[in-house]
């Protein structure tokens, strides 16, 4: 490995005591685990004690490869599933179902095809608002239909629309009930490169303006890189985990074409890629060879740039790394 | 270029029309003489064997018959003698007030069935032994316990529109797609406002379907109903100038009875339509 992980100190990192709420954690997962029963008896694990605090205002992403269980935990929080041990603390309460709080975009934009666009946002708008007068709660609509770039295509329905237009109005359906929390499930991934491109800018430039607090999921590392503040890494299932958090220690002012000249930028990428090529199926061997990690204190990275180098320095370097 | 596609079916279809309309008025033809015949059955059966004339009408023989039907539909000059128009009113008015019936009761429990896996399976094995059964088949026990032949028929019709809708509306309503439900419920959507503003519009063209696969099994029953029941009716007419050995009659309601089951199909066809949506 090039880079040097850089440990941020334990006590940063540690989740508080359970049903303690910490002034700015808005959720914390707290030991959640889900099991499938095996064909011919016995159970599968999807992941077992799984521990995931998220602070106010932060851009979490979780990645990792499929069937890890990744959107099994975006479904958790969303209240959709339910865990078969552990709870998630939302606002110091423990969560029990679906919220109006926690908006969620869906991997296939899920728009209700026999509505209008308009329609769509303001079933939604409705949803929250449901004193609102009938003009009141399409002005509303019509606001984040036009914030995510949709003004004049109010009337076209869904069918009419191309994919990113859609996931487009999936966004200003989730955002038009100012959730607090924003849940998106691989929101961009049936999207081409340009149109997710465009996307990911928009949702960057609204959730920097709204300080929207969001989980996302992805396989997507550059992604998670311009979005997101904090990627948790996820090993491969059955019986995954959170191996580690990975801070992302770019400057908050990206811009999506400038990444690959940010100091820092490689190492980060390095990391990540490495986990994703080799470490999401290796790391069981890692807490075999006796790896320090607690399910309840996952470890929070800094991958920092290498020094320039020097020959002298190869030797000591590559036995930090290891 | 759709434009002489469809010019081209539609000369084809005046083609087998025509075909079909020379083939038959030359099979009908009168034949002429019967110098061979036994003069006394000559005299019993009249013009068919001295003529050489057959008992099946010609197409001009029908088509004069139709018109005299069309240009005066609505008489009533007693119990058998009723104008088309009456008899197939009676008809309609039957078929429009059982399956009314049927809807008001299948698509309610269809939304139960489909809602409910324990309802569904609870149900299921009634749904599955009545539903092949002839709708006829309830007909002499419909006569016993309501004594009264009119609503005897409305019944049958209600017993066999109730199935397909019943079996469409819980298909449909169970097959909604999850992602929707997911929407309402990360929404907060209350239960029954769920069921009107996502599950309903969801399950619309397939219910739809189902009422339309009614409405045409409502029309074909009925004219076997209404000739076990009489009275009236276009069941009625048919079997009653059957009796009456006027076969022209009889071809020409059968028309008459196409074209109204036809209608009826396209009404729902229609309404199908209007609750498709493009996805």
């Amino acid at each position: 490995m090039s880079t040097i992980l850089r440990l941020v100190p334990e006590e940063a990192a540690r989740p508080p005591e359970k049903g303690k709420p910490v002034a700015s954690r808005l959720i914390s997962i707290e030991g959640i685990a889900k099991r499938y029963p095996r064909k011919g008896g016995g159970e599968v694990t999807i992941f077992e004690d799984l521990w995931l605090p998220i602070e106010k205002g932060e851009f979490v992403c979780i990645i990792g490869h499929s069937g890890c269980g990744k959107t099994t935990v975006l479904n958790i929080l969303a209240g959709l599933d339910t865990p078969d041990s552990g709870v998630v603390i939302v606002d110091g309460k423990e969560i029990s179902g679906p919220s109006l709080d926690r908006a969620v975009i869906f991997q296939g934009h899920a728009l209700l095809p026999w509505m209008t666009v308009l329609g769509n946002v303001a079933y939604a708008v409705k949803a929250r608002n449901g004193s609102w007068p009938r003009a009141k709660v399409r002005d509303h609509a019509r606001r984040f239909i036009e914030l995510v770039g949709l003004k004049g295509a109010e009337d076209k329905r869904p069918a009419e629309l191309s994919g990113g237009m859609k996931q487009r109005v999936g966004i200003a359906r989730a955002l038009s009930i100012e959730p607090k929390t924003l849940l998106m499930d691989e929101p961009f991934s049936a999207l081409d490169a340009l149109t997710r491109g465009t996307l990911q800018d928009e949702v960057r430039r609204i959730c920097l303006e709204t300080s929207q607090t969001v989980l996302m999921i992805t396989h997507d590392v550059d992604e998670a890189i311009y979005l997101a503040d904090k990627i948790v890494l996820m090993t491969n299932g059955p019986e995954a985990c959170v191996a580690e958090i990975v801070k992302n220690t770019l400057p908050r002012d990206r811009a999506r074409n400038q990444l690959h000249r940010l100091p820092g930028y490689y190492s980060l990428r390095n990391h990540l890629m490495d986990f994703l090529v080799s470490r999401s199926r290796t790391f069981k061997d890692e807490l075999a060879a006796g790896l320090s990690w607690k399910p309840r204190n996952v470890p929070v990275v800094e991958p920092a740039e290498t020094p320039e180098l020097s020959p002298e320095d190869l030797p000591r370097l590559s036995a930090a790394s290891n | 270029m759709e434009f002489t596609d469809r010019l081209r079916a539609l000369l084809l279809s005046i083609l087998v029309l025509a075909g079909f309309l020379c083939t038959w008025h030359f099979a009908t033809r009168p034949t002429g003489g019967s110098a061979a015949l036994d003069p006394e059955y000559a005299a019993l059966m009249g013009a068919q064997v001295t003529e050489g004339a057959s008992a099946m009408p010609g197409p001009l023989g029908v088509g004069q018959q139709i018109w005299e039907h069309v240009s005066n539909p609505f008489y009533d000059a007693g119990p058998n003698d009723k104008g088309i128009g009456v008899q197939l009113g009676y008809s309609i008015a039957r078929v429009l007030l059982g399956y009314g019936f049927a809807v008001l009761v299948a698509i309610p429990l269809g939304f139960l069935i489909g809602m409910s896996p324990l309802v569904s399976r609870a149900l299921d094995p009634f749904i599955q032994i009545l539903k092949p059964v002839s709708p006829l088949a309830w007909m002499p026990l419909a006569l016993y316990t309501i004594k009264d032949s009119d609503i005897s028929a409305i019944f049958v019709i209600f017993i066999c529109s109730v199935w397909p809708m019943l079996v469409n509306t819980a298909f449909g309503v169970a097959n909604v797609r999850r992602e929707w439900l997911n929407v309402a419920r990360t929404l907060e959507i209350p239960a029954w406002k769920k069921a009107l503003t996502i599950i309903l519009p969801a399950a619309a063209p397939t219910i739809l379907t189902g009422m339309r696969i009614s409405i045409g099994i409502a029309w074909l029953v009925i004219v076997a109903a209404e000739m076990l029941v009489g009275g009236t009716g276009i069941g009625y007419f048919v079997w009653n100038e059957w009796n009456n050995l006027s076969i022209v009659n009889v071809i020409a309601a059968i028309l008459f009875i196409g074209l109204v089951g036809m209608f009826l199909d396209q009404i729902l066809a229609f309404a199908t339509k209007l609750v498709t949506f493009p996805e």
